[in-house]
Formats: C-alpha cells, sequence, structure tokens
C-alpha cells in the first residue's frame, strides 16, 4: 500500500519520462488495501481489494515484477538483484517490503489448522480450512486480532474465542472500563474473551485440537489464528548491511534514508526514532517525504522540504459492528489533567476524555461504541481549540437551552487536518468547494480526501455545505439534477396536481429526461399516493430494477420469486403448488427470514407464466420486489402455544392483508407476537406488536440489517382496532414525511423531537391530520390489487417479460448455473 | 450521432425491430447473431442509441434493462445490477474512472422500422 502510494506520489511531481521506476513485489498480486482485509470473507474479491491494476502500472511507464523479491541489494555498484534472475541498477532504492506476523515461539504452532492472519493468501487458506471447523480461537486481543476473529465468524464459524494474554483487550488503545464494555459487545455478537491468558501449548497430532494455557486450564479448538503482533521486513535490509533496530526495523532519519542516504525504508518495515508506525497513514506521510526528498534533489526548482517527525497514533474503526477510537495522548496520567467519563452499560457506550487542569483545552480521550464524535475531537485536540465553557459538552453535545457548543468543524483552523489518511487540510477542502467542487465526488476527484478510509466524509460534507453557505449558497436538500425538490415537496405537489404519470411530473416540476436517482422516487411517490398498477401510463421504466419486471433479480439476469404468505400461515396443499412450480421450472428454494419460501433462478421469460400457476393456486404477489411492505411475521400464538395471550396468527394475517402492496420510501417489515417472550422479533421490525394481558402493545421503528435498532413502544394496551388506526396514522405519516430510502429507524433519529413528537402525532393528534392520514390508506387499502394478476391477465403486459425484443421465447443462452446440495446456483460472477 | 467512418469501414444494417416493440423511455435486448445488443429509445428527445448488452462491471447481460436518463444533458443508462452508469454517446463509464466502457452501435428509424449498424470491414 505504502509502495503503491509512493509511486502515485512520485508521479505526479516529476514529468514522464524524466525518471524509470521499477517496482518489486514479493505477493503475486498489485498492491491492494490491507486496511480491509477482512472484508474478504464478507463477499470482497481479491480483486475489489486491489489498490491499483497492473494496467495502472503500465500506464504510467512503471515497470512492476510480480512474485519477484529483491534478493540482494549490491551498494557498491547499485544495483539489486531478483529472485528470479532480474538485475536492476538504482540511483534511489526505496525498501517498503512492511511486516509479517509475529508468531510467539510457543510448542505446537506448526501444526495443521494453525494459521496467521496478514496475506490474502491466509485467508485463503483458512477459507479452505474453515469449513471443517467447529470452534475458531484467535490469539491477540489487539487491532488485528479482533480483526481475525470477526473473519472467522465471518467464515460461519459461531464458536469463536479470542485469547489476550494482557488483561484487557486493546491494551495499546484503550483502557480498563473501556476494554469492559468493548467485551460487552464483542459477547453479545458471539465472541468468547478470555483476558490473561497465555497460551503455553498447542495441543493434538498432526492437527490441532486444543490450547494449553500456563494457569492450567485448556480450551478445544479445531482451529487458530494467530496475530500476536507484527515484526518488520528488514532481513533484505540487515543482508545489505543497512543499520536496523535490537527488535527489528530499519533504522530511518527524519528523511526515511537509512544508513545508506541513497535507500529510504518507510512503511511498516522503518524503524523511526525507535518506533514502528503499524498504522497507513503514517506509511503514506513516510511516502510523502520520500517522493519530495527525491524531487528536490532531481529538480531545478526545489519545493519546500518535508521530513517525518512523527506520527499521531490516533485511529478509529469499526470492529465487529463496534466503533473503537482513541486519539491524541488517551492514557494522559492523573495528575496532569482531569477526565470526563461518560459510561451507558444499556447501549455499550464508554466515553473517556482527559483534559488539561484549566479546562481550556482537550489532551486525548478513548469512544467505545459510539465514535462519531471522533473527528471532530480529534481536530480539538490537535489544534488546541479553546473547549466550551462547560466542557462536558464536547462529549454529550449541549443539554438544553442554547444550541451550539463550538462552530463545529467550520470553527477549525484552515490548517487542520480533515482527512488523515490523504492529509488533506480544511483549507484544501473549503478552496475546492470555493472553486465549484460542490459535491462530495467532486471533492473526492479533486482533493482525494475521504478516498481511503472514508472515516472523515461526514465532516467534508459539512465542509461543502458550510462553505457553499458562507458564500451566500441556498442549499437545498433536492432530489437530483432534475428535480429541485425535496421529496416531501414533490410529494405534495405530486398529490395537488393529480399527476399519475412519470412523465407529466417533469414536465410540470423538473427539466431534462430524469435519471435513476429521481425516476424510482417518482415512482414510489406515485404509487403510494394513488395505488394504481405501477407498470402503465409509462411508469414501467422509471421502476427500480426489480419493480419493472416485478421480481428480484438476481446473480446471473434471472429472478426470484416470492408468493405472499400472510403471517407465515401455510396449507399444505398450497404447499405442494410451490413444489411443483419449482420442479417444473427448475428453481432453487429457500425460506426467507420472513416466514415465506422464495423460488430463485426464474428466466425472465417464465415469469408470467409462474405467477400464472400461482396465482390459479390462489397466491398473490409477495412484493418482496418493492420498497413496499413485506411480511408480517408471527409466532404461532394462543390457538396452540401454552404461553400465547392472544391469537398473534391471526392478528399478523389481518395487518399483512391490510398493508399488502403498500409502497413507501424503503421496504417495510412487522410482525406480531402473541406474548412477551417475543419469538417472532417484532421489536426488530419497522412495526411491531406484542400481545399484553390487556391487549396489543405497539413497537415502531426498530431495523435489523446492517444497522439494527430495537423499535420503541409508541403505545401500550391497544384494542385491535385501536392498534391499527395508530399504524394506518404512523405509517401514512411517514409515507408523506421521509426522504427517499430512508427506513423507519433512520427517518426518527433524524425526526425533530424524536419519539415524543411521533407519539403526539400518531396518539394525541396533535397536528390534527390523524383523520386524514386514517382517509388516505383507507383509500389505498380499497384500491389494492395483485399486480401479478393484472399482469398474468393482459396480454399486452405479458410480452415485456421477454429477453430478446425480436426473439421473444428465446431464453438468454448466457445464463448459467452450478449444482448445490441437490439444487441449483446461479454461475459465480467476474 | 456521429459516426468516424475510415474508407475501409462500411456499416451494416439489420432489422431490430418495430419502433413500438421498445418503450418510450426504456431499453429492448436485440439478437443479433450470438451478439446481445442494447437497445434504447429517448422518446422525448426522439434519440435512439444502442450499446452492448453485457454490462462490463460484473459481466451481466444486463443493460437493456437498466434505467435510462441524462447526466447534464448527456444520455445515460444505469445497470440494474449495480448502478454503474454508462454515457450512451460514447460508452464511457460515469461512475467512476475504470477503464471499463461500452461498445456503442449506430441505429438509425425509417417508418416503424428501427435499425442497428454494424461495422464491417470492407
Amino acid at each position: 500500500m505504502v509502495s503503491y502510494k509512493f509511486c502515485e506520489k512520485i508521479i505526479s511531481r516529476i514529468p514522464a519520462g524524466t525518471a524509470e521506476i521499477v517496482v518489486f513485489g514479493e505477493e503475486p498480486r498489485p498492491a491492494y488495501d490491507r486496511v480491509h482485509l477482512s472484508e474478504f470473507f464478507a463477499g470482497k474479491t481479491a480483486d475489489d481489494l486491489v489498490m491499483a491494476p497492473a494496467d495502472w502500472y503500465a500506464a504510467n511507464d512503471i515497470t512492476l515484477h510480480l512474485g519477484d523479491p529483491v534478493q540482494q541489494i549490491d551498494r557498491s555498484n547499485k544495483t539489486v538483484h531478483s529472485y528470479k534472475g532480474i538485475t536492476e541498477a538504482y540511483d534511489y532504492l526505496i525498501i517498503a517490503t512492511g511486516s509479517s506476523a509475529f508468531v510467539p515461539p510457543i510448542p505446537g504452532v506448526d501444526k495443521k489448522g494453525v494459521f496467521i492472519y496478514r496475506t490474502i493468501e491466509d485467508l485463503e487458506l483458512m477459507q479452505d480450512y474453515a469449513p471443517r471447523a467447529k470452534r475458531g480461537v484467535v490469539i491477540g486481543g489487539g487491532l488485528l486480532g479482533l480483526e481475525a476473529a470477526k473473519a472467522m465468524l465471518d467464515l460461519g464459524i459461531a464458536d469463536t474465542h479470542v485469547i489476550e494474554f494482557a488483561p484487557r483487550l486493546m491494551p495499546r488503545q484503550i483502557d480498563e472500563n473501556g476494554s469492559r464494555i468493548l467485551e460487552q459487545q464483542l459477547n453479545q455478537l458471539g465472541l468468547v474473551i478470555h483476558t490473561n491468558k497465555n497460551t503455553s501449548e498447542v495441543l493434538g497430532g498432526d492437527t490441532i485440537t486444543g490450547l494449553q494455557f500456563a494457569d492450567e486450564t485448556h480450551l478445544d479448538a479445531d482451529m487458530l489464528v494467530i496475530s500476536a503482533g507484527i515484526k518488520p521486513r528488514d532481513e533484505l535490509a540487515k543482508l545489505s548491511g543497512l543499520e536496523t533496530g535490537h527488535r527489528g526495523g530499519i533504522l530511518v532519519n527524519e528523511y526515511m534514508q537509512t544508513t545508506d542516504p541513497e535507500i529510504y525504508a518507510i512503511g511498516e518495515c522503518a524503524l523511526y526514532n525507535g518506533m514502528i508506525y503499524g498504522l497507513v497513514a503514517p506509511g503514506y506521510e513516510m511516502a510523502e517525504v520520500v517522493a519530495t526528498h527525491i524531487y528536490n534533489s532531481l529538480a531545478a526548482a526545489p519545493i519546500p522540504e518535508k521530513t517525518f517527525t512523527g506520527f499521531d497514533m490516533s485511529t478509529k474503526l469499526k470492529l465487529i459492528g463496534v466503533d473503537v477510537a482513541s486519539f491524541g495522548d488517551p492514557f494522559a496520567p492523573a495528575d496532569t489533567c482531569r477526565s470526563i467519563v461518560f459510561e451507558d452499560t444499556m447501549k455499550g457506550v464508554y466515553k473517556r476524555i482527559s483534559i488539561t487542569n484549566d479546562g481550556k483545552h482537550l489532551l486525548g480521550g478513548i469512544l467505545i461504541g459510539d465514535a462519531d464524535a471522533y473527528n471532530m475531537l480529534l481536530q480539538t485536540a490537535k489544534n488546541k481549540v479553546i473547549l466550551p465553557p462547560n466542557p462536558e459538552d464536547v462529549l454529550l453535545g449541549a443539554r438544553g437551552g442554547s444550541q451550539e457548543t463550538g462552530a463545529g468543524v467550520l470553527g477549525l483552523p484552515d490548517d487542520a487536518i480533515i482527512c488523515s489518511c490523504e492529509s488533506i487540510t480544511k483549507g484544501d477542502i473549503c478552496s475546492a468547494v470555493e472553486a465549484g467542487n460542490e459535491t462530495l465526488g467532486a471533492i473526492k476527484k479533486c482533493t482525494k480526501a475521504a478516498t481511503c478510509c472514508g472515516g472523515c466524509t461526514p465532516m467534508v460534507k459539512d465542509l461543502i455545505t458550510g462553505t457553499m453557505k458562507a458564500q451566500g449558497k441556498y442549499i437545498r436538500n433536492v432530489i437530483c439534477e432534475h428535480f429541485a425538490y425535496s421529496r416531501q415537496e414533490l410529494y405534495d405537489l405530486i398529490r395537488i396536481k393529480n399527476i399519475r404519470a412519470f412523465d407529466e411530473a417533469l414536465d410540470h416540476y423538473g427539466a431534462g429526461d430524469g435519471c435513476e436517482v429521481c425516476k424510482p422516487v417518482v415512482a414510489s411517490i406515485m404509487a403510494s399516493l394513488w395505488n394504481d398498477m405501477i407498470l402503465d401510463k409509462g411508469n414501467d421504466t422509471v421502476q427500480d430494477s426489480n419493480d419493472r419486471f416485478l421480481a428480484n433479480i438476481q446473480k446471473g439476469g434471472t429472478y426470484s420469486v416470492v408468493p405472499r404468505i400472510p403471517g407465515g400461515e401455510i396449507t399444505p396443499a398450497k404447499l405442494l403448488v410451490i413444489a411443483q412450480v419449482a420442479l417444473k421450472y427448475n428453481l432453487y428454494t429457500k425460506i426467507t427470514g420472513g416466514q415465506r419460501i422464495d423460488l430463485f433462478g426464474a428466466h425472465l421469460d417464465d415469469l408470467p407464466n409462474i405467477w400464472e400457476e400461482l396465482i390459479d393456486a390462489g397466491f398473490e404477489s409477495g412484493h418482496a420486489y418493492g420498497k413496499a411492505l413485506r411480511t408480517v411475521k408471527s409466532c404461532v400464538g394462543s390457538t396452540w402455544c401454552r404461553f400465547g395471550l392472544h391469537d398473534s396468527v391471526t392478528f399478523a394475517i389481518q395487518i399483512e392483508e391490510r398493508y399488502r402492496g403498500l409502497r413507501a420510501p424503503h421496504k417495510l417489515k412487522s410482525a406480531v407476537s402473541g406474548c412477551i417472550r417475543e419469538c417472532a422479533e417484532a421489536q426488530s421490525k419497522d412495526f411491531g406488536i406484542i400481545a399484553t394481558e390487556k391487549g396489543w402493545n405497539l413497537y415502531v421503528c426498530g431495523n435489523g440489517g446492517s444497522k439494527p435498532q430495537h423499535a420503541i413502544l409508541l403505545a401500550s394496551d391497544l384494542d385491535s382496532a385501536t392498534c391499527i388506526r395508530y399504524i394506518d396514522r404512523f405509517l401514512m405519516f411517514y409515507i408523506k414525511t421521509a426522504d427517499p430510502l430512508t427506513r423507519t429507524a433512520t427517518w426518527l433519529n433524524k425526526l425533530d423531537g424524536g419519539i415524543t413528537y411521533l407519539r403526539n402525532v400518531v396518539v394525541n393528534d396533535s397536528l390534527g391530520i390523524a383523520a386524514e392520514l386514517e382517509a388516505e390508506m383507507q383509500g389505498l387499502v380499497d384500491r389494492y390489487k395483485c399486480e401479478w394478476r393484472e399482469v398474468v391477465e393482459s396480454p399486452e403486459l405479458r410480452k415485456r417479460f421477454s429477453h430478446f425484443v425480436n426473439a421473444p421465447g428465446t431464453k438468454d443462452p448466457t445464463v448459467k448455473f452450478d449444482n448445490l446440495r441437490e439444487q441449483k446456483k446461479a454461475a459465480e460472477w467476474k | 450521432m456521429s459516426v468516424a467512418i475510415s474508407t475501409s469501414t462500411t456499416i451494416a444494417w439489420f432489422y431490430a425491430c418495430n419502433v413500438n416493440d421498445v418503450p418510450n423511455n426504456g431499453g429492448v435486448c436485440v439478437k443479433y447473431d450470438e451478439v446481445q445488443i442494447a437497445l434504447f429509445r429517448f422518446a422525448r428527445r426522439d434519440a435512439w442509441y444502442a450499446t452492448q448488452n453485457l454490462c462490463p462491471h460484473r459481466q451481466q447481460m444486463a443493460l437493456s434493462r437498466g434505467m435510462t436518463g441524462t447526466h447534464n444533458g448527456e444520455p445515460k443508462v444505469a445497470c440494474p445490477f449495480h448502478k454503474k452508469t454508462f454515457s450512451l454517446e460514447d460508452g464511457r463509464c460515469l461512475s467512476d474512472d475504470t477503464e471499463c466502457s461500452l461498445t456503442t452501435y449506430p441505429v438509425k428509424v425509417e417508418g416503424d422500422c428501427v435499425y442497428i449498424g454494424i461495422m464491417q470491414e470492407a
């Protein structure tokens, strides 16, 4: 990564053709992004992680030798010799060999099933081995160790343990209390943490069976990943007579020169001032220092010189979904400062900041569970910004009274670093905005800010808006270049003008031809308002990918089909029909998370025939393809369950049939539980209902997915009719006011006044619109029609489900399947 | 649409479909021997475009099912898979600076008949 960054920086300085650059790499692929290595198991491919493909090197006239490490440096003749026998002369040599995993000398680490976590090849070995492992263990509770543990979880090893020698996790970054909260959070995700454990032996014959600890306990395990630290790759430097440190690392001065001034070392192999810098940002800084130094020794007109003076090791990361950050001096001794601590064991949040005794400056701190304030706090500490009169405000936000806690990111000095990966200052970004780069994309392109870890994205966005406001530009939350309105404004306009087709909306309120952003927004608004057939009136081509063909497009270009199974209740006869259809059209079948059955691998041309058979048997569309109500999940309830208080299945069916086909700014999920044991998981849904002794409790704005959020109790002990009225009001209010593609949870988080305001609107009718909301919902319910039935019955609509316009009936011959457990799966894409 | 033609190249036009077979502001897939071509109709500006049907990002035969639109007046299509957008004028990728771009084909309409042109060596 650091080598690539150096290449990028040097070619941007020196004119093409004036210097020849040759890169030797040991690994078989070009530089890749190790910071996001764990995403390899979360679905990213090796290609996704590549920083620049081989073509990039070629396009910039850089010779690239892969799988061919330099084995010898001949310093007197200034040449290098590679493994494959290439000899290359140099004027300047940059060593960026990085580091390898440090493997502690524990007996048995050579057994089968023991891995290290460092390169894509390591990951591929783990991937091959993981299917036969039941329990995985990681030695090392530091940053990389926890990343490795996440990788194990991603590989499907649910029983994963982490062993740490120190009394706490991440001992270099966070304190005892922070570690405790982090441990709790990780436990909830299924990781078992053992601290204060010294591994004395890896047990087993050829293959690992467990770990023995010095305290005479042991742990069974069939897979082990060692992530106990890094070891600088300095062997080439040593061999060439360059000075190295006692515990490894190539000695460098402030210009990153080794003891041979024509040889530089950068990144994790370099030892500056007794320290190895194991983060990416200091490595990039080193690359910058060397690029400047070499440029100045070649150029007639030197630029201001740069030196490396150590680097702030502040860091923020997301570990298995938990924010962890430390900045400035997180361990400032108690006698030199005061600290402010906030701890919420309910939510798993811990924040500690250290401030000077006079309360004026921030020295450093630790954030666990919620690190949104990280960038702001880091800059406040770095730039010695004067703290507000109540310093706790920087941690907690101002509570009550006046709102501002300081000028935010706009109050920072111009030389404050906003993007620490690329060293982009606030001044750089603001002048780029002033020069007309007014979108995040444009800023990324021209400054490179926010292109590496992305952590500074919110600050960059604030700077764009802030700078534009300062220039007197009016910022509006508009949909795109074609519609200068917010979604809520457009919703009202389309309703008042009774607009039924996208083209009409464009004629009245838009410009140009529309695009993939505004088309689905307008289509969704019209569906929410009128509930017309979405493929009519020329609106078919403005529907999002899945709505356009009323099915979910899957890998390879086939579709999946999900018939509605209200409340998850289905008769054996209907199960038979699904089985027959799946067999007839050769479909892969899987039970969904929402208690339905998904049929995958249907050709576009087959969709109308499949649905014709399903509809004949009494099924209807499940709207799994729409930003619409999906399922209302239910537990079995009082009809069978000995704990059930009410009949949750019947109520779930009633709810699902009421709101089926309802289109909204985003998908909607619901559930009904028959008692407080909550087997239907209603509190993770957009609206969830739980039976009580006296009626139903209604919860709203919950969310599973990438950012889970529990639903909040809106009203308790409701009778069924009132419960439905409240849901009507809640859903219509959401549909009218939410931004595009905003789930109810995010909508509530942004809603001024939060749940109290929402409760006032829905339960106390504080806006006086409850009757109107209910009437609008009833109108939508009355106009519901199964859209698949309409397609099946219309020859004109059926015609559109054809792959080739000039060869109807011919299926796409490029569609390929592989076999999987007696069924099929989509052939892997490239 | 401008097509640069050198003296050694001619365009062979083949009949793709009837004008009414193509949705007003959308696309269809045309089979030309073993080749799949995405044909787009911009009814609002009475313009036609054709590109390869294969999205180069994940090698999916999908562009004809993509959503059309414009960016600063330039016609484009968004792949239904990951919303990568491509210019319909020259086929270049508008979403990022990657090298992947689309082959484009000339289109002509005579009466109700739509023709797509294939470059041929003389």
